[in-house]
């Protein structure tokens, strides 16, 4: 058992996580708080909006990461940090062994190629002014990859290859339906032939019958380009089926972490727990015998998360250090299976 | 049991700019006292708007109820004048909403807007009213009940907002409680915690529920029977065990194979089964059956006649299904999606 001080050599040696062992993206320590103002004229900055508060990970390359939580505990904010979307407050966060949280200007643009993100919401992430070639063309014509003779034939060959007609490329987002739009939106993350992707709720906006079709989509892909995801989503089911490893948030941390099967069958975390027995199963013989852990109460505020274990106020089994003690730290328990509670030994 | 609902060949359309929306197509079904129906069905399906049509809340114009009957406890819903059915709504029937933040008033009180159907449907007084909405909120298990009756939605958290909602649904002691998608808005603990406060009070009241959700996981768990609904229609009905069980139409057997499962090693199935193409325009008048274009299984006439709801072959009296084709035997064909722009 080691404790958590994450050096990269730590983790690397797990390669039993990983497919091959090879770190695309390496997380340390990083922290975004966003500021809560008060005043109208003359803004004070009253606290803090801890959204994601010290977390440390690896994605190797060629894995899929499953990114699980409620809503507000930072997950999303966790994923737009990585790619620098928003500037970490503190921490490091390195791809392929370059650091992006000091990068700047140009040298980040430069990065950006190498990193996209496919939103959740594909009615609001594409600009309903603008062609699906202009919207798909976009990423080409600002990091000039294609030269502009060839950018109608390689747009249409992107179409074809999320399974859009390459007939539709003069139409406009209005004329698709949720699960095309989502494929338009994909699309334009692999214009610049990305190694990394973040997958920000991906699914969650569209109908049942269209989820399966947008997630086998992105194992082809992934496939087919040698992509890396970090694929946020509360929906733990679809989670197991396409990720190979899970990290567990709450408020603002990771809770548990390790490869996707043994997390589900082997939870460590109070919380991790919980979640996994609400998850309902669609299959009534199944339901009847399960057994539910009914977590009380609500999330805390990140604005002002508890004292101790920022779980102890909803823990079915928290013990009295749990609510004076600091946060417990990230402890890898079995060979790439983390947890961070004091209970587990 | 007692039959405590029977909708008859229900119509629902909106005449709206874009053309008229056919958004329930005959539907039809009893419900017995005291069951749980679950009601599943993706964005336009017509499973909310047959709600509302129930509840006469169907916004008109656009929208219009054209055909059917709701008998509920001898009378027809439907036929009832506005004034009457006002007495009905909240009272006999409540309805729990997806979003508790817009359904709640945000200028008044949780208190006063509890005690409004108390005072309105069983004439209690101010301070019996009070009192009874106090017992109402411990009961959906909110602490500290007396004094938060005092707050506003704003002060509550969104799985608290719900069992608010809970709590003046059941204020009048309903016979039928409808729930459109109440923990869909929800995180997945604090919907735990909603359905178990659900089951618990349904032992309580003893009152019919139609739980109306795109999730079979949650039906799985709560329902005596499901109904799937899709294009307007019912495509099969039948008890909870023999619609996941013993399957009879192609677009359940679709939806459950295409769903993961939680309790399924990943990498088992390399991918996930899907359903070809998209749900259907609900603009466009329907013709024969709404899953046609979609089905594996479709034959000639499948684009011309509508199949009658009625029992399987060999299945239980009570189940039944919308489909021309017997599952157990025929053979599925590969479905060429339409390149259609919706």
């Amino acid at each position: 058992m080691s404790t958590v001080a994450p050096t990269i050599d730590t983790q690397t040696q797990k390669s039993s996580n990983g497919k091959d062992g090879d770190v695309l993206v390496s997380v340390r320590g990083l922290k975004k708080h966003f500021p809560i103002t008060s005043g109208i004229i003359l803004q004070r900055t009253v606290g803090h909006v801890k959204a994601v508060d010290d977390v440390s990970f690896d994605v190797y390359r060629g894995e899929t990461l499953g990114l699980v939580g409620e809503s507000g505990c930072g997950k999303s904010t966790t994923g737009r940090t990585i790619l620098q979307l928003y500037r970490p407050t503190a921490g490091s966060v390195q791809f392929e062994g370059q650091e992006l949280s000091t990068m700047k200007g140009e040298e980040l643009r430069k990065m950006r190629k190498r990193m996209q993100m496919i939103f959740q919401d594909p009615f609001a992430s594409l600009n309903p002014r603008m062609s699906v070639g202009r919207i798909v063309s976009e990423p080409l014509r600002i990091h000039k990859t294609v030269p502009r003779n060839q950018m109608q034939e390689f747009v249409e060959n992107l179409l074809e290859r999320v399974g859009l007609n390459p007939y539709f490329i003069n139409r406009y987002p209005h004329e698709f339906s949720g699960g095309q739009r989502q494929r338009i939106g994909i699309a334009r993350a692999l214009a610049l032939n990305p190694s990394f992707i973040v997958a920000d709720e991906p699914i969650s906006a569209l109908d049942v019958s269209i989820q399966a079709q947008v997630v086998n989509l992105l194992q082809e892909l992934q496939e087919e380009m040698n992509l890396t995801y970090l694929f946020i989503a509360h929906d733990l089911s679809m989670v197991r089926h396409i990720c190979n490893r899970v990290a567990v948030m709450y408020l603002g941390k990771i809770v548990e972490l390790g490869p996707t099967d043994e997390v589900y069958d082997n939870p460590l975390h109070p919380y991790t727990q919980a979640l996994l027995s609400a998850v309902p199963v669609p299959d009534p013989i199944v339901e009847k015998q399960r057994q539910r852990i009914i977590l009380t109460g609500d999330v805390p505020s990140p604005a002002n998360p508890p004292i101790g274990c920022n779980f102890n106020t909803r823990c079915p089994v928290a013990l009295e250090p749990c609510f004076h003690e600091p946060d417990p730290p990230l402890i890898e328990h079995t060979p790439g299976h983390w947890a961070a509670c004091h209970r587990v030994l | 049991m007692e039959t405590l609902m029977e909708v008859k060949n229900l119509v629902t359309r909106f005449y709206t700019q874009e053309g008229t929306v056919y958004a329930v197509n005959d539907v039809s079904y009893v419900l017995e006292e005291g069951e749980t129906l679950g009601v599943v069905g993706e964005s336009g399906s017509g499973k909310s708007v047959h709600a509302l049509s129930i509840m006469g809340l169907i916004p008109s114009p656009p929208g219009k109820v054209e055909n059917g009957e709701v008998i509920f406890r001898g009378r027809d819903l439907l036929k009832l004048p506005s004034d009457e059915m006002r007495l009905v709504r909240g009272a006999e029937i409540a309805m729990v909403f997806q979003d508790p933040m817009t359904s709640l008033n945000p200028v008044l009180t949780i208190g006063s807007q509890i005690t409004e159907a108390l005072k309105l449907h069983k004439g209690m007084s101010n301070r019996e009213a009070n009192h009874r909405a106090a017992e109402l909120l411990e009961l959906v298990g909110i602490p500290d009940a007396a004094s938060r009756l005092n707050n506003y939605p704003h002060q509550f958290s969104g799985g608290m907002r719900q069992r608010v909602m809970i709590a003046m649904a059941l204020s009048c002691d309903p016979k039928l409680l409808i729930a459109d998608e109440p923990t869909t808005a929800l995180d997945v603990t604090i919907q735990a915690q909603i359905i178990e406060l659900v089951k618990r009070l349904k032992e309580e009241f003893g009152m019919a529920i139609i739980w109306i959700t795109h999730d079979l996981g949650v039906v799985a768990g709560i329902s005596d029977n499901i109904q799937v609904m899709y294009g307007g229609r019912i495509m099969e009905r039948g008890s909870v065990e023999a619609v996941f069980g013993d399957t009879r139409h192609p677009y359940t057997l679709g939806l459950l194979e295409s769903l993961p499962r939680l309790d399924e090693e990943s990498g088992v199935r390399e991918k996930l089964h899907q359903i070809e193409g998209s749900p259907p325009d609900m603009r466009i008048e329907p013709v024969g059956c709404p899953f046609a274009p979609r089905c594996p299984y479709v034959l000639d006439k499948c684009w011309e006649q509508q199949p009658p709801l009625e029992p399987g072959e060999g299945s239980e009296a009570n189940h039944l299904k919308a489909c021309w084709v017997d599952v157990r035997t025929a053979e599925p064909n590969p479905v060429v999606a339409e390149e259609g722009v919706a």
